[in-house]
């Protein structure tokens, strides 16, 4: 296993840290007045997403991770599993609630998604940052109102719920912003 | 290019300052047969002939001693420092240190000389407080500096959420009060306020006199501004036979946690026997003083060539 030094640190490094994969979101080497050295690190676990700070002596070493991001093709899930594939290598992985996590909601069939893989498991993926979906169920809007104040809550054919304009109806296509969770625009068929 | 221009502009400025004030500019030797027996800091050394080592200065403090016990009276110098292993968003191996001895000045005296001379580098009124160590580690932490022992220091680090400080601290009482200080009240000091820290705990004394007061307290001052610490300064000790004591104890650290044995400054302790004059002496950071003067967020943007690219 490949270790890393303080030394080596700097941000986007994938480490492990108490058996969970992390990558280091910001380093700052610090010596206090006469003090001994180390280093001031901000860390995100990759499983959680949870951020903490830790010291770390100077010269300490910690394991690397092996930690990949890939762009993979959403294919199906069986109920208990999201499947994804590689689209140059055909190779698929899957993951499981947890490393899927909010992605689910706004994901379907060949969407392009980030996926990390920890060992060749996915333990986090990532939905494209804009995903373009159809209108499943909302109220029917007055008649003539075209403006954007107000909005309503829509179902999506994923079964998210997001906030919509007025004038959109029924079976109209959306594009939503799934770092926000928001309506973006209407999309014209 | 403009932090050139404000690098000259502002040793100009130094230059003049310390004329007008006739003290004296000095230069000293970068390269010694002595190095720095401080447990945290790591000398470069290199070969002059062979089979002798000589050692890069980490501050020109021990040269300027020398010259002051020679009666040189009040000097100054811009030194380039070096210091092993020293690399981040604050620290090139590589530094610049303005260094100055007044001769007869006790600790406020120098720290009077030290608000002119930054108000005069910043062109501009600068709001300062002057707080004890002891004061200010205990209303931002609750820790008496004085009293507590290194468990109770990485107890409350512990419930800091880092733990980790004992293995960084290695048993050390000094290094524990240092973590603390650079983890809990370095970053709680209000930004846009030139602190003057003083009377340091005993274990802190490094190269300065101890108070005759109780607790015992160590003569020194540290400078932060906007959360960087920017000198160090000390009511320097005059005493031969308790500076050698403090380097052989430093010496015995080495040893006991695997550091290279160096060689102490037998030149130095010379001077102090010979006779040190009464003096007070101060070492500022000049590139980190570039960085907070031109708003930096790292030293590479104030040094012509980072040690990367060196």
């Amino acid at each position: 296993m490949a270790t890393y030094s303080t030394n080596d640190f700097k941000s986007g490094l994938k480490i492990m840290l108490d058996n969970a994969p992390c990558t280091i979101v910001e380093n700052e080497f610090v010596r206090p007045g006469k003090g001994p050295a180390f280093s001031r690190v901000r860390i995100r676990n990759l499983k959680t997403g949870r951020v903490i700070d830790r010291t770390f002596k100077s010269g300490e070493t910690v394991d690397a991770a092996d930690v990949m991001e890939k762009e993979m093709s959403y294919l199906y899930n069986d109920g208990e599993f999201w499947h994804f594939m590689d689209d140059e290598t055909f190779e698929q992985v899957s993951g499981d609630a947890t490393a899927v996590g909010d992605a689910a909601k706004w994901i379907k069939d060949q969407d392009k998604c980030t996926v990390t893989l920890w060992n060749g498991e996915p333990i986090l993926v990532a939905a494209p940052n804009f995903v373009e979906l159809e209108v499943t169920d909302t109220d029917p809007g007055l008649k003539g109102d075209t403006s954007g104040g107000g909005g309503k809550p829509a179902t999506l054919e994923t079964g998210a719920v997001v906030r919509i304009p007025l004038f959109v109806q029924i079976g109209e296509m959306i594009k939503v912003d799934t770092r926000t969770g928001e309506y973006s625009a209407r999309v014209k068929s | 290019m403009a932090f050139l221009q404000t690098r000259a502009e502002l040793y100009q400025t130094i230059r003049l300052f310390f004329a007008e004030k006739n003290v004296l500019e000095v230069e000293t030797p970068v390269l010694s047969a002595a190095a720095s027996c401080d447990l945290n800091l790591e000398s470069f050394s290199t070969m002059c002939v062979a089979d002798q080592l000589m050692y890069l200065q980490t501050s020109p403090e021990f040269a300027m001693k020398r010259l002051l016990a020679a009666g040189s009276g009040s000097i100054y110098q811009i030194a380039k420092s070096f210091r092993q292993s020293e690399r981040g968003r604050f620290h090139n191996p590589e530094f610049t240190l303005l260094e100055w001895y007044r001769v007869g000045f006790s600790l406020p005296d120098l720290m009077e000389e030290m608000v002119e001379l930054l108000m005069l580098c910043f062109g501009q009124n600068l709001a300062f407080r002057t707080v004890t160590y002891q004061q200010i580690v205990q209303q931002l932490t609750g820790l008496n500096p004085h009293r507590a022992t290194l468990s109770e220091l990485m107890e409350y680090a512990a419930n800091q959420g880092h733990p980790e400080a004992v293995t960084i601290c290695d048993g050390k009482l000094s290094n524990g009060l240092d973590y603390v200080f650079s983890q809990y009240v370095q970053p709680k000091l209000k930004k846009e306020i030139v602190y003057f820290v003083t009377d340091y705990p005993e274990c802190m004394a490094m190269l300065s006199k101890l108070s005759g007061t109780q607790p015992v307290t160590a003569n020194r001052f540290e400078v932060y501004f906007n959360n960087v610490e920017l000198a160090n300064g000390y009511e320097e000790l005059t005493d031969a036979v308790e500076q050698k004591k403090r380097f052989q104890d430093e010496l015995t650290e080495r040893q006991q946690v695997g550091l290279a044995n160096v060689p102490m400054d037998e030149n130095l302790l010379a001077a102090l026997a010979h006779g040190l004059p009464d003096c007070s002496g101060v070492a500022l950071g000049l590139d980190r003083l570039l960085m907070l003067m031109t708003d930096a967020k790292s030293i590479d943007d104030v040094l012509t060539f980072p040690i990367d690219r060196a």
